[in-house]
């Protein structure tokens, strides 16, 4: 019957879902903020600093005037795909936060409530699908925009995002390998009191960050938005929030594909160096969920801060160069180590030395 | 009517009215955003099914990588509502109705086949570990055969593409 749902599970889901999706619109905030003071330390100034104490009320103020701009939607243009564009990109960055376990459990009001807002079989491979998606957004906003430019930035976007996926796909192949598992929550647990995948996974992590940086157009592999070739690439036509929309979807995917990497690799919410089951017993559930998720949170602003290292340090690819760093040297390199992980894997089922 | 009936009527009206309007809509690009319509309506059967990897194998590779090949193609040629021709052949018209009853014919032949009941998110057949367990057992030759089929057409691809420059 209709009436026969859970309803506190309804509940505790939804409540779940809302504090997610506020914590990652509010870090992707908070990202635009520290990029720009990470990148003014790289270059020696200060960085925005008028807003509020340290300019902390920064990307409020920068919120505000995106709010304010004019709306310009374009005379040629299809209307309901250029709003569909940006919303498409924003929603795909928001979903793919449903699998990713951001602490064990809670106990509140006589309940066990799982932080993971879905536990599903197929786990990871849903985290694919959803960013596969990811390349409508793009897409359907550089067409509907009508304009040369857009349309070749939205092609080097889907081009590359494509390219990407396959070597992105295949090292994680390996992991799977390893773990033995498609869910999370099983990786992380597994990762909980014994070494992190990255200890038996280094090559498969070093292709999967690359992609990963591929994925999210992050610079050396910000091509789409080339602005001395392109103008402003996929969202030349776009102003106002539909632009802060797209803008805002890459920091909420740099912020998801950071807790996605410390869980496949970095062992998730696990506190290095601390035998996690006897901490259990000392704090108890609620703060140990505290805890985890504050650890999550600091690998989370560590792979933040790589991005914004590496986009601050390195310049950007050529075309060619992206292409041929993909197909040429990455899958081969991911099918290499997938071998080699099939091969390693045999001998110790086996027992075989050499 | 339960939930799972009222997601199976949802989902079929979704998937068989994107597929109509995937045939009716007079601008191609429009015509692929109702296929992957379509594509998602019939993922979410598979969903229903219990067949969750199934599900996602159909977004990831139909929605997330053909269906952006085919909007490559139809962005780069600039195909729009006015390029299409006004009036198609007439012989298209018969081929097309004709081709459309053998279908139908052989669709409702195969339901009278069928044994009427489904299983509804019971079964475990489509999740991955029964899958893999059946394909590289029972079924491993015709997988092998069929992934000999993939690099040929992966070769045929790359000598085809080499050919223009």
């Amino acid at each position: 019957m209709l009436l026969t749902v859970d309803l506190a599970l309804i509940i505790e889901k939804l409540a779940l879902i809302v504090v997610v999706v506020m914590s990652s619109l509010v870090v992707a905030m908070y990202t635009t903020f520290a990029e720009r003071k990470v990148a003014a330390v790289l270059q020696d100034r200060s960085g925005p600093n008028r807003a509020g104490p340290f300019g902390l009320l920064q990307p409020l103020a920068d919120g505000l005037k995106l709010f304010f701009k004019e709306e310009i939607i374009p005379n040629f243009s299809s209307k309901f795909l250029f709003i569909l564009g940006p919303s498409l990109a924003m929603l795909t960055a928001m979903m793919t936060g449903a699998v990713i376990p951001w602490g064990d459990k809670v106990h509140f009001f006589g309940r066990d409530i799982s932080l993971q807002i879905a536990d599903i079989n197929i786990g990871i491979l849903y985290v694919f699908g959803v960013v596969s998606m990811g390349v409508y957004g793009i897409m359907i906003g550089s067409w509907a925009s009508n304009n040369k430019y857009s349309l070749m930035g939205g092609l080097r976007a889907a081009s590359q995002i494509i390219s990407y996926e396959l070597a992105m796909g295949i090292a994680l192949i390996a992991l799977l390998m390893v773990t033995g598992t498609l869910s999370l929550k099983t990786m992380v647990n597994q990762q909980l009191d014994s070494y992190w995948n990255v200890v038996k996974q280094p090559l498969g992590f070093f292709i999967f960050l690359i992609c990963v940086f591929a994925e999210c157009n992050r610079t050396p592999f910000d091509l789409p938005e080339a602005e001395n070739e392109l103008i402003g690439g996929y969202h030349t036509e776009y102003s106002s929030m539909k632009l802060g929309f797209y803008l805002f979807a890459e920091y909420i995917n740099m912020f998801i594909s950071s807790a996605v990497m410390a869980s496949l690799f970095f062992g998730g919410y696990d506190i290095p160096l601390v035998n996690d089951a006897a901490l259990l017993e000392k704090v108890g559930t609620n703060w140990m969920a505290a805890i985890h998720a504050g650890m999550l949170f600091v690998k989370i602003a560590f792979f933040l801060f790589l991005f914004m290292w590496v986009r601050w340090t390195l310049p950007r690819f050529r075309y060619d160069q992206l292409m041929r760093l993909g197909w040429k040297i990455l899958i081969p390199l991911a099918l290499f180590n997938m071998l080699l992980t099939g091969a390693l894997i045999l001998v110790k089922q086996n027992g075989w030395s050499f | 009517m339960s939930v799972t009936q009222l997601l199976f009527w949802f989902l079929s009206f979704l998937a068989i009215g994107g597929a109509l309007m995937v045939v009716i809509s007079r601008n191609p690009v429009h015509s692929i955003l109702f296929l992957i319509i379509t594509f998602f309506a019939i993922s979410g059967h598979y969903i229903l099914l219990n067949a969750q990897f199934l599900a996602i194998v159909n977004i990831i590779v139909y929605a997330g990588a053909i269906m952006v090949l085919f909007l490559f193609v139809v962005m780069l040629m600039n195909l729009n509502a006015d390029t299409e021709p006004p009036h198609k052949s007439k012989y298209l018209l018969y081929g097309g109705t004709i081709a459309g009853a053998s279908l139908m014919l052989v669709l409702v032949a195969a339901i009278k086949q069928s044994s009427g009941t489904i299983e509804f998110k019971t079964g475990n057949i489509g999740l991955i570990n029964t899958l893999g367990k059946t394909l590289f057992t029972d079924y491993v030759f015709p997988f092998e055969i069929s992934s000999v089929l993939f690099l040929s057409a992966m070769i045929g691809a790359v000598v085809i593409s080499k050919k223009e420059a």
